[in-house]
């Protein structure tokens, strides 16, 4: 792998803006959500599409690790859990999660277990296998000093790999790590640098795009704008956080070099520690960083501005989804001779 | 006009009324077997005021008045019915939407401008803005028409900030906008150093050298400072009018502790203490980046004490008398940049407005299937304002004679739209 010859190496011009992406984990196939309210799956070996009708705009996918169900949150609150190998799915199943937008659906590494976010400010938590709810939740009561809850739409949720904890963050910058088997709040901290109240515009900006531990746990990572002097013209640099899992405290941030216009819209680890955001405002780009080096070591730039990034399932390619309606998958190192 | 149990109980109502009705004594007498209550509302039918709610920035059309779901222009929100059959709005103005049976959409505005503050101008002048001319804004035509000499409070409000507008070019500062903050007027007590009797004394000494400095150079700005001074003293006897913390406490809560619900509140309070033209403002909804989060967390701000405001003006039955236009400078773009925002746009936009003569539950004009384009009764910033000014009573036709000078009240090439009025 050389992430400096990092290329385009499929697109797939869709039409629509996209919003989404994450990889199958057993086919050379991309699932994605677009601007026209529904989710497809493209397999860039055989050009097969199917499409997904969520009736609403996905942001939140997750596949289960055989790659048999994928799972949907979408702009109407919606869980929705979907057949991946046939021609016309419908859903399996769908649970009203959320009063208004769900941004964010994670699959437990055991895969029992479904925990999604929304707007509403509330963290559930799902049996994957008939959809009941196991539980909710919920936060410290708000009269606390520091309270251990969430005061502002929640915008991602992630399992720690070992299972036993569950992380969320909102817009505010705040993470909770919650203990799954007793839905409690376990530690709350934030990321300063990742929200802000534009004074001007009168309105908050920021959050946590995108999160992901690294391989073992130790380390986790948020992703969003930084530095933000215009919220309404999302004038800002895209920023990677990276926490001390097991301190719960800020090790490092991440910036473009140059600096570049916008968000960080998703965060991907490598194996060796290598961190790859994707980043869209002023255009698109694939920012790399060395693990502890704050400057970026590359930057890969894209056509357009990236609204997600996913790394496939053996490390070597990460897709793209963009504001002008193409799926790109690029080879994180030289073309083939 | 209808009467609600609660609006005839509050105590600051009835103080308010109380006073309202001992300005007017001598001239109700006349009135002979009339009852005090239906003076009262007699008088509130004769009293039109204006309520102006803008939306700074550009607020999307899309997210409000006119949403498209499910449309390349769409967005990711859907729309919900209203209290009117047929007639539906984005799902962030879930409590607005209850009070549709009130109000009115117009969806075919098309201003030809994308620029911040030309639009303003359009909407709040009701012309283009021409270099070297001057028209007056709304709310100085609405403060000169609908003058109340019995009243001694300003005809002209915006809530939010301070100071003194130029805001009223030919009809002179006396009917330009001031700027109060929810807080009564600052320096509106007397100083406890001066007694009673040392600043009856310094008063009747400004006003003899204001009669003689009147004599040898009068002026419209002379008159008005004259004028100003006096109305300064009538306005510390009513200083409590601006005092919106002596609003219940429960209302407080209902309307929300932020600055666009303190706003509301006060609103309703100036409204209710007769001032003809009040003007609040909600920021920011220039969304180039983030539209849709950026909306969420605005309407969301405006949605519940707007509403209020609309429930409360109609239960205590001043809607009848009092238009109220939720207004911006212009709309936002059909098409969904990279940035997940919406850009500027005047070429296919809505407004809401209602109350006065407003027929309620009315849409006039309809956009494409996706936003793009006006397709029935396309109106502009010069049609709305000979709209606003009809909707009091107006005639918007007739001019200001100004020294002798004739100044057409609103744009000529334009007319009143006259199937929303009822």
């Amino acid at each position: 792998m050389d992430i400096t010859k990092t290329h385009i190496e499929h697109e797939h011009k869709h039409g629509r803006p996209l919003l989404s992406c994450r990889f199958s984990p057993t086919e050379p196939a991309v699932y994605f959500g677009s601007e026209d309210y529904a989710v497809w799956k493209w397999n860039w070996s055989t050009g097969q599409k199917v499409k997904f009708d969520s009736d609403a705009w996905v942001r939140g996918l997750a596949l289960s690790s055989d790659g048999q169900t994928l799972l949907t949150v979408g702009y109407d609150g919606r869980l929705l859990w979907w057949p991946t190998g046939v021609e016309s799915p419908e859903p399996l199943r769908a649970v009203p999660a959320h009063e208004g937008w769900s941004r964010a659906v994670a699959i437990s590494p055991d895969g029992t277990l479904v925990a999604t976010v929304g707007n509403d400010q509330r963290v559930r938590l799902w049996n994957f296998g008939d959809g009941s709810e196991v539980r909710e939740f919920k936060g410290q009561e708000a009269s606390l000093e520091n309270a251990m809850r969430h005061d502002s739409h929640i915008y991602n949720v992630l399992f720690h790999p070992r299972g036993e904890s569950l992380v969320t963050g909102d817009l505010m910058g705040k993470l909770i790590d919650w203990d799954v088997q007793t839905g409690a709040p376990k530690r709350s901290w934030s990321a300063a640098s990742l929200s802000k109240f534009d004074t001007g515009f009168r309105a908050q900006i920021g959050g946590f795009r995108g999160l992901r531990f690294n391989h073992d746990g130790s380390r986790l990572f948020g992703s969003g704008i930084t530095n933000v002097t215009n919220a309404f013209a999302g004038v800002g640099n895209p920023s990677v956080v990276e926490f001390d899992w097991n301190e719960g405290k800020q090790l490092l941030e991440y910036l473009s070099k140059p600096a570049l216009q916008g968000v960080a819209w998703g965060v991907a680890v490598l194996p060796d520690g290598t961190l790859i955001a994707a980043h869209g405002g002023s255009g698109g780009n694939l920012v790399f960083w060395k693990s502890g080096t704050a400057d970026a070591a590359h930057q890969f730039k894209l056509p357009q501005s990236a609204r997600d990034l996913d790394l496939s399932p053996d490390h070597a390619r990460v897709a793209t989804a963009c504001a002008d309606g193409t799926l790109r998958i690029c080879l994180l190192d030289a073309k083939p001779a | 006009m209808k009467k609600h149990p609660q609006a005839c109980h509050g105590p600051v109502h009835l103080l308010e009324r109380r006073k309202f009705l001992g300005v007017l004594g001598g001239g109700a007498l006349g009135l002979g077997a009339m009852g005090t209550r239906s003076v009262a509302s007699e008088l509130a039918k004769q009293q039109k005021r204006v309520l102006v709610v803008f939306l700074s920035g550009g607020v999307s059309q899309l997210e409000t008045w006119d949403p498209k779901p499910k449309t390349d222009t769409g967005g990711p929100f859907r729309a919900i019915p209203t209290s009117v059959p047929g007639i539906h709005i984005s799902e962030l103005l879930p409590h607005t939407a209850r009070h549709m049976d009130k109000l009115s959409l117009i969806r075919g505005i098309n201003t030809r401008n994308g620029d911040h503050g030309k639009g303003s101008y359009q909407m709040q002048y009701g012309r283009n803005e021409m270099p070297g001319i001057s028209y007056p804004h709304l709310g100085a035509v609405v403060a000169r028409t609908l003058e109340n000499p019995a009243n001694p409070l300003p005809g002209n409000i915006r809530v939010g900030g301070g100071g003194r507008g130029s805001d009223a070019a030919y009809l002179g500062p006396r009917y330009g906008s001031i700027g109060v903050d929810g807080k009564p007027p600052a320096n509106s007590t007397r100083p406890e150093t001066i007694s009673e009797s040392m600043d009856r004394q310094r008063q009747e000494f400004r006003r003899r050298a204001d009669q003689r400095f009147l004599s040898q150079r009068r002026t419209a700005e002379t008159e008005v400072y004259t004028q100003s001074h006096d109305q300064a003293l009538q306005l510390m006897e009513k200083r409590e009018v601006f005092d919106v913390s002596l609003e219940p406490a429960r209302d407080q809560e209902r309307y929300g502790k932020h600055d666009f619900g303190t706003h509301c509140l006060m609103a309703r309070r100036l409204l209710e203490n007769d001032v003809p033209f009040v003007q609040i403002s909600h920021t920011n909804y220039d969304t180039h980046n983030e539209n849709f989060n950026f909306h969420l967390e605005q309407l969301g701000e405006f949605d519940t004490p707007f509403s209020c405001l609309i429930g409360d003006l109609h239960e205590r039955g001043l809607l009848s008398s009092t238009l109220v236009i939720v207004m911006s400078e212009f709309g936002r773009t059909p098409r969904i940049n990279s940035l997940y925002g919406r850009d500027h746009w005047g070429t296919a936009w809505s407004i809401c407005l209602g109350g006065a003569m407003i027929q309620p539950g009315a849409v006039i004009g309809k956009t494409n299937d996706n936003g793009t384009q006006v397709i029935d009764r396309e109106v502009d910033h010069g049609h709305l304002f000979h709209t606003y000014l009809a909707a009091l009573g107006l005639d918007s036709n007739t001019s200001f004679n100004i020294a002798g000078r004739e100044f057409p009240m609103a744009d000529p090439s334009k007319s009143v739209i006259r199937e929303l009025l009822s």
